[in-house]
Formats: C-alpha cells, structure tokens, sequence
C-alpha cells in the first residue's frame, strides 16, 4: 500500500494545496493503482476492448470511489474498528448496486457488454485499499481528493490499453453517435486488396496483459525512482 | 459518558442502522428505475427474437420492426390448445399478450407444463416466409440462459437462432449469445422424438443434422442448451402435429 497518508495539519489549507495536488497527482503515475501496485487488473484486462466500456467502467469505479471514500471519511469516527471491514464493503456493494441500476436503466447495452464487470467493482482492491489506507485516517476533503486521484489513476490505463486494442484489433473506434471512426485507409486492409489485416490477439485477454506490461515497462524506463533492485 | 465504540451494544446499533439505510436506498433505486429496466428489457426480448429469422434491428426500432415481421403472437397450453392470439403492436400492459409471458420467471416456478402457457411467435421473413420463433429458457453453469430458436414451416428445419445469458463465464460459456454459435444452428433439423436436438462435446460427424459442436470449455453451458431446446420442443411438438393434422385434411 503506498505511503502518502501524511497526518492532519491544523491549519485550514486552500482546495489546491500542494497536498491536494500531490494527492491527485500521484496516483496518475508514480502510485499508480494499475502500473506500480498491481491492483484491480482484473477488470483492466477484461473490459478494455472497446474504448467505450472502458469510458463507462471507469466513471462508475469514478463514482463508486468518490462515494465510498466520502461516505467512510465521513463515518470514521463512527464505524466500529471491529466490523470496519464489513462496513466499508457494505458501502462499496450498495454503490455498485446503484450503479448497476443505472446502467441498466439508461445504458442496456454497455451493460450487457460489461456484465459480470459492474458487479466485480465491489471486489476491486482499488477501492477497499483505499477506504483502509486513506479514507479511515482522513478529513473528507483529502479523502475526495485521493478517490479522484486514484480513479483518474485506473482510468486513464483503461482507455489508452481499450484505445490500443480497438483500434489493432477492431481497426476502428466506435463511439456513440459517430458510428465507427477509422484509423487506418480502407484500402489498407486485406478485404478491399490491401495488405493489413486486424489482429485477431488483440481483442483477447492475453494482449490485454501485454499492453498493460508495455505501459508499466515505460513508465519504469522513464523514471527510475520506480526501478526496483 | 462517552460512547465505547467497540462494545457490542454499539456494534450492533451501528449495524441494525446501517443496514436500514442501506436497504432503503437501494428499494428506492431499485423501483424508480424499474419501468425504464423493463422497457429495455422488452426492447431487448424484440431485438433478440428478430435476431433469429435473421432480422437486424436496434434497441430504438424495435418496437416498429416487430409487428412488420411478427405477424401474430400466441400462447398454447402444454396440449397444443391455442389459449390467446394478438397482432399488431405490443400492448405491454396487456397480461393476456403472449409476448407478455414471463418464460423465465414460469421457468424458475417449477410448475408443471399443464399449469402454464407458452408463447410463439409466427413470423414472416423479409422476403415473405413464414417462420416459427419459440423462446427458449434453461440453466447454463453459473445463472440462467435462455434464446429464441426459429423454425421453417415444416417445423422442423431451423430456421435461425439466438441465445443469451445472464452470468456465464466470458470467452467460455458466454460464447452462446455470439453468431459464430448461433449460426452452425441454421439449417440444422430436429428429430422426430426426445432428443430433439443435442449440442455434442467432440467427435460430432459433420453429416449428422441433428446436433452441433459445443463450446469448448463451456460444455455445461452448451449441455445446458441443448436441454432447453429439447425440453422446450418437446412441448410444442404438440401444437405442431396439431397444425400439421389440420393442413393435411
């Protein structure tokens, strides 16, 4: 778990402190949820061949976050040490219920297409990691502060990793509205005489995990602090 | 007195509240979005049964495509007895509108098929054919499937079909609901007695017209569909002698 949860500082700070930001700012790279501490990979491998479900998962691990951080920010001195665990499931389960709801009320088909995915958020170490390592010691503010910090984090590698396989793998983007926006010429493509043809692999788990590594592998290659001995 | 946060009696006040708000919050989401599940629900079930006579359409046209290839919707008893017939569009308020029936939640019930009434849908294909479409429902390895299987006027010719899932593992079980399944079903025919049809775990002969492949590594789930249909056809065949016998006089 990483380390950032400095102690309460008497004084009021402004909303863009350095602490905000540092809380904001670091998940995206150097703490990263997907890239340095391996977590919630599950559903990064398994909803990121399209672009859009990954858009859609990561707004509601977003707002799932957002609410149970908040929500156990708020109860901290409240919940009982002994069931907090419990509590804090409770919270994230009643949050993905709600989101499941929604989707399937306004998005029926990205919810089919996410299946089993929505419900797993409940599992997703990201979240739980996060109420036990931040929300519980922390005013609700920074507790806010580090939910978006850490989604925008998972966000971010899920739509380069589904942009990545749309495109190598569907040859196309689809996006709603637009209908299928391509990449690469038509006549590129083995059907209309070219010589590409879509990589089969990449809408596959597998290259999922292989993206995902080669994102890791630059990151690491750019900053060496993250270089383990 | 300040409150001991980890005595028992908090514990238990601090559950009993939590789980009261909690519930509510979720009954509330729950019936608001209901209506708006249901109608998608019933968009879907339009989508899906134009699926299988090979008819494409989206969630937003379904209401106006249905009635333009389902020309007459019925419900027979577990005999073959026509018990009610509509056309035209789908009142969805109407409980006696065969598209109306719940097959799945009839099929959780456990009722006997004497208790209950079924559904099909008599269709027309786009060049005028005419086509049965049966619903489907059975369980796969982890949660209910179910589908639509359509059947040519001999019925006993598949005509198309299109099946689903609700929790099934993805790359292995859910694999019914993709075309490449669903298409070795085309042309494919029954058997004139129990089994119908059966979905055959390796070494199927390419010449046998009465099954096709499994997934692989969705055996309980491809198993689980072959069921469905066979029980299923097992039912109707009834009300197909009857409509056979009465053609033949």
């Amino acid at each position: 778990m990483s380390t950032e949860n400095s102690a309460i500082t008497p004084k009021r700070e402004s909303l863009f402190s350095k602490k905000n930001r540092k809380l904001l700012k670091d998940p995206l790279s150097e703490s990263n949820p997907i890239t340095i501490q391996v977590l919630g990979i599950c559903s990064a491998l398994a909803i990121t061949v399209q672009l859009q479900q990954a858009v859609i998962m990561s707004l509601s691990v977003l707002f799932v976050m957002i609410g149970a951080n908040l929500l156990v920010s708020l109860l901290r001195n409240l919940i009982p040490d002994r069931i907090r665990i419990i509590v804090q499931l409770v919270i994230i389960a009643s949050l993905v219920i709600i989101v499941d709801e929604v989707l399937k009320a306004y998005q029926p088909d990205i919810s089919e297409k996410l299946s089993v995915f929505v419900g797993l958020i409940i599992t997703n170490c990201i979240i739980m990691g996060r109420l036990e390592a931040f929300a519980l010691a922390n005013k609700p503010g920074p507790s806010v502060f580090d939910a978006i910090g850490n989604a925008m984090g998972y966000a971010w590698v899920l739509l380069v990793v589904s942009i990545v396989r749309e495109i190598f793998g569907s040859g196309a983007i689809s996006l709603p509205g637009m209908g299928q926006v391509k990449f690469l010429p038509q006549d590129w493509f083995v059907s209309s005489g070219g010589f590409y043809e879509n990589n089969n692999l990449m809408i596959l788990p597998p290259m999922a995990l292989v993206v995902v590594g080669i994102i890791i592998w630059i990151q690491r290659s750019r900053n060496e602090a993250l270089i383990e001995d | 007195m300040a409150i001991n946060k980890n005595g028992t009696g908090y514990t238990f006040l601090f559950s009993i509240i939590m789980v009261v708000i909690v519930g509510t919050a979720l009954a509330y989401t729950s019936l608001s979005l209901k209506p708006l599940q249901k109608k998608n629900a019933a968009d879907k079930k339009m989508v899906d049964i134009l699926g299988a006579i090979g008819v494409t359409t989206t969630r937003e046209n379904a209401e106006t495509d249905f009635p333009t290839y389902v020309k007459e919707r019925l419900s027979i008893d577990s005999e073959g007895n026509v018990l009610n017939s509509s056309t035209g569009k789908v009142d969805h308020a109407d409980s006696s509108d065969p598209f109306n029936l719940d097959v799945k939640k009839d099929y959780r019930s456990k009722k006997l098929p004497s208790e209950l009434s079924f559904p099909l849908y008599i269709c027309e294909d786009v060049i005028g054919k005419k086509i049965y479409v049966i619903p489907v429902v059975g369980s796969g390895l982890w949660g209910p499937i179910w589908g639509f299987v359509a059947l040519e006027s001999d019925m006993n010719t598949i005509y198309g079909a299109k099946f689903d899932h609700k929790t099934e593992t993805p790359g292995l079980g859910a694999e019914i609901k993709d075309d490449f399944f669903s298409d070795k079903f085309k042309g494919q025919k029954l058997r004139d007695a129990s089994p119908y049809f059966t979905i055959i775990k390796g070494g199927r002969k390419i010449e046998d017209l009465h099954s096709v492949d499994g997934i692989t590594g969705g055996t309980i789930t491809s198993v689980g569909v072959g069921e469905m249909i066979d029980r299923t056809i097992s039912i109707y065949q009834y009300y197909f002698e009857s409509v056979t016998n009465s053609s033949e006089q």
